[in-house]
């Protein structure tokens, strides 16, 4: 309804009418409506009108809200607008040209001619809106831009000198009284023509040339006591510090913005902060400088400054400094608000991470940052603490130390319990052994640590994550651990009636662990791998390592070979060396495939045989695939087990298991034991199978087979049978017993239905 | 350029609101309010400028006045600080004492200044002689 009333007011003759129109219009419609396009008669009609508050209403309308269509109908009048000897209407007509461009950018070679004498005008206002223009434009038009620093006419109307003579003049003349805000005349014009200087000497060697010096006087000589001075001052060095000007320039500028940080006026230490912030990249030695100021910023009470403070200081640290800048960011992290406490605690493990100067330091620091802030770490850290930990091999007794009696007074911050249980979880042995050297060694029993992690679990103030974290450091502990094995069955079966669907699953699995595959334990709670650097972009396949995340079964990953260098892997079994963890050896499979000529095999030529090279002296470090979780495929899933083989003291037990993702693999564990009152040595295990079969032997767990059953060598053989035939198989044994080689030869024949079907 | 011109008293009313940029007229009243509240909590010796999503907030008080300018990153902000009191001192000079009876006035006086978010004229003779003009045209 009322558009309606707007056009009605707009085309009545009256200019009070026609005001209140246009505003209602100005306010309250837009492009999108209908009604715009009628006012487009109404606006062309008065742009001709013979009053010129008439006209300038009319122009003052269309610069605000016209569509692109009323511009391109318009723009001629417009135009026409500009040449006019009118001042009140050039200026608007300027205004308009603008807003005109800015919607129509083809339109933009019409006004050229209009502006070459634009700037000859005294009248300010006119100036100003001129200075507008040719500022868009510029800013619009790489052509323009080029065509307006190279314009040489006759009169010397290059532009760079014009506008520099103009500034000139505005500085130097004395007292006047029309254009004068606080002392300085008409800061507003200077503002803009200083601004439309740093567009035309960006990139442009001349140009910048030609305003040095006049750049120069007005740092110098513009009054600083007031705010206007300071926002001329603030200007310039963005000019300063846009265009290519000398360096003693811009170390002046530099010094402009260090004396505005000591400044009593929040608002200038506000702006110098945000300049400062975006010089630092290219002049980073002069800002370094005004360093402890803005350290200073950092304690004060304005959020605004506080923050930009904070990104500058990141900014500025670098390996001189990293240790005081450390300290004074540690402190603000303390005070700060909880919203900066994330971006600190990021900033400060980034800065940590590239400037540490020692480990222990970075440790420090890092265990610094979880303490206090620890609730607003993000969750991404989490793995990458736990990867630098692991990396820093020699810290590891005091890293774990450390975190123990940090969680013991209060275990309420979710990522300081996540990596502190991982890391007791690993390196618990130490923590009980009490072999720190870096600090005084606490006394701890494996009983204490198990009560702090049963806390963990139980307290209600841990997230499910922390959880899972706990239990699973419980469980890894329980090849640590000597005295508390059973306490920790206890725990983890409690565990496998948990509502929570996540621990239970782990409980389950840890469970089934205990009691079906008490072998598999050890190899499979073994220490971590050091893990290799990964830049922070790709965390996500280490942090599967950690044993989190959804079970990996085991068929799809083959252990690869060519692992990590043996000097590694020498440190990792030394640390290993007290316990009685037996490494499982991976072999490289062979890229031969089963098959030998003929159903039954002649064992001696063509057997598919990838037995390990169980002398080989570097044993490579079990893999990422191989964790915890991995105990997945271990779920007995009711095939029962044959006795492949038994004579002469030596039986050998088949167990079977079908793989998830892929229903022709059988992976068969086989048990070897020995019932004679000698051990077995030298223990071979060999196998054929006929050719539409492919098979793979893995490594077995050692090559001796102790007495008195006391023992077994474990193996596991995959066979894949992709056309569902019977599985058959033959075996043969060699081995050293009473002093003698011993060798047989047997079929396997007693293979349960269920395991190849 | 500016974003949007807004004249607030200490009770959270809008007295005058000017916008630039086209913003849905429900959006306005939210965004209002949003800046208000930031501009209302400051203390006194806090920094002027307000960072409130993609723009900046430049705010002045005047006793029971708070104007509130919304820029974005081109404009100088110490001079859109300026502009703000040389339009409060323009509108003194016009209403004598009496503030806030003719709005369509305030509004004709703003668009003398700020022409579709750029300064257009700070002189303040020149901006209210259409104004002297106009109150000409009404008496008679």
């Amino acid at each position: 309804f009322f558009q309606l009333e707007c056009l009605k007011l707009i085309a009545s003759q009256k200019f009070t009418d026609k005001r209140i129109g246009y505003l209602g219009a100005m306010l309250l419609l837009d492009e999108r409506q209908d009604v715009h396009l009628l006012m487009t008669n109404c606006i062309k009609n008065d742009l001709n009108h013979s009053t010129q508050y008439v006209q300038g209403l009319a122009l003052c309308t269309l610069g605000c809200m016209g569509s692109s269509e009323m511009c391109r109908d318009l723009a001629g009048e417009v135009e026409k607008l500009l040449k006019t000897s009118n001042s009140y209407l050039r200026k608007k007509a300027a205004l308009c040209a603008v807003h005109v461009i800015r919607k129509v950018p083809e339109l933009m070679e019409m006004f050229l001619p209009a502006t070459k004498n634009l700037l000859n005008e005294k009248n300010h206002g006119v100036l100003h809106t001129s200075v507008v223009l040719l500022t868009e434009m510029c800013e619009r038009s790489p052509d323009m831009l080029a065509h307006f620093r190279k314009v040489r006419q006759l009169s010397s109307s290059q532009l760079v000198p014009q506008l520099v003579r103009i500034l000139k003049n505005l500085i130097m003349s004395g007292y006047s009284p029309e254009h004068d805000v606080s002392g300085i005349s008409d800061p507003f014009l200077q503002v803009r023509i200083l601004r439309l200087l740093r567009i035309l000497g960006r990139n442009d060697d001349d140009s910048s040339e030609a305003m040095n010096d006049i750049l120069a006087q007005v740092a110098t000589n513009t009054e600083t006591s007031k705010n206007v001075g300071n926002a001329i001052l603030y200007e310039t060095v963005l000019t300063i510090m846009d265009i290519k000007s000398e360096s003693g320039l811009r170390v002046l500028a530099i010094n402009i913005l260090g004396r505005f940080l000591l400044n009593n006026d929040k608002n200038i230490r506000y702006v110098a902060l945000t300049s400062l912030l975006k010089t630092v990249q290219t002049d980073h030695n002069a800002v370094q400088r005004h360093r402890s100021t803005i350290v200073d910023c950092l304690k004060d009470l304005d959020v605004s400054i506080k923050r930009r403070a904070m990104e500058l200081s990141f900014a500025l640290v670098n390996g001189n400094n990293v240790r005081g800048m450390m300290k004074e960011l540690l402190y603000f992290l303390d005070s700060c608000e909880p919203e900066f406490k994330a971006d600190c605690a990021s900033g400060i493990f980034l800065a940590a991470e590239k400037y540490a100067p020692s480990k222990r330091w970075h440790i420090d620091t890092i265990m610094r940052v979880l303490t206090t802030a620890g609730s607003y770490v993000r969750d991404d850290a989490v793995p990458n603490l736990i990867q630098l930990i692991t990396n820093s091999v020699e810290m590891h007794a005091y890293t774990v130390q450390r975190l123990y009696k940090a969680i013991l007074g209060d275990y309420s911050q979710q990522p300081l319990v996540q990596v502190a249980s991982w890391c007791i979880g690993e390196y618990g042995d130490l923590l009980v052994s009490g072999q720190c050297e870096e600090e005084e060694p606490i006394q701890v029993t494996e009983d204490e640590v198990l009560d702090i992690l049963e806390s963990v679990l139980i307290s209600n103030m841990s997230a499910s994550v922390t959880r899972g974290y706990a239990l699973t450091a419980i469980m890894k502990l329980s090849t640590r651990f000597t005295c508390t094995v059973n306490r920790i069955k206890k725990v983890v079966s409690i565990y496998g009636s948990s509502i929570d669907v996540e621990l239970q699953q782990r409980a389950v699995e840890y469970n089934a662990l205990f009691k079906k595959y008490d072998h598999m334990r050890p190899a499979l709670l073994e220490r971590m791998p050091v893990m290799e650097k990964v830049t922070t972009n790709g965390p996500t396949e280490i942090v599967q390592t950690n044993g989190e995340t959804e079970p990996a079964v085991l068929e799809t990953k083959p252990p690869p070979s060519g692992l990590q260098p043996a000097s590694q892997a020498n440190d990792l079994l030394d640390l290993l060396g007290g316990s009685d963890i037996t490494p499982v050896i991976p072999t490289a499979p062979t890229s031969k495939p089963a098959s030998a000529g003929g159903e039954l095999l002649d064992l001696l030529g063509d057997i598919n045989l990838t037995g390990s090279p169980v002398s080989a002296p570097v044993p490579q470090i079990a893999q990422p695939p191989l964790f915890c979780r991995s105990a997945a495929f271990l779920f007995s899933t009711g095939i029962p087990s044959i006795t492949a083989y038994n004579k002469n003291g030596l039986k050998i037990d088949f167990t079977f298991e079908r793989s998830n993702t892929n229903p022709s693999i059988t992976v068969i564990t086989i048990q070897a034991s020995n019932s004679t009152e000698l051990d077995m040595t030298d223990f071979v295990f060999q196998a054929a199978v006929p050719k539409t079969f492919q098979l793979q032997l893995l490594s077995p767990s050692s090559s001796v087979i102790p007495a008195f059953n006391s023992g077994t060598i474990t193996q596991v053989i995959k066979v894949l049978n992709p056309q569902k035939q019977q599985l058959r198989m033959r075996i043969k044994l060699t081995y050293n017993h009473k002093g003698s080689a011993m060798q047989d030869l047997a079929e396997v024949n007693n293979f349960p239905a269920q395991s190849w079907q | 350029m500016i974003k949007f011109f807004l004249m607030v008293n200490k009770q959270g009313q809008t007295r005058l609101s000017r916008y630039y940029e086209h913003v849905d007229i429900n959006k306005r009243t939210i965004l209002e309010a949003e800046v208000i509240k930031n501009c209302l909590s400051r203390s006194k010796d806090q920094c002027s400028f307000i960072e409130y999503k993609d723009f900046k907030l430049v705010y002045r008080q005047y006793a029971a006045l708070f104007v509130v300018v919304g820029i974005n990153e081109t404009e100088n902000e110490m001079a859109v600080y300026e502009l703000i009191h040389n339009f409060v001192e323009v509108l003194d000079k016009y209403f004598s004492r009496v503030i806030m009876f003719n709005l369509d006035r305030v509004h004709i006086i703003l668009d003398e200044m700020v022409l579709n978010g750029c300064i257009v004229e700070t002189n303040r003779n020149r901006i209210l002689a259409p104004l002297f003009v106009l109150d000409k045209v009404a008496e008679s």
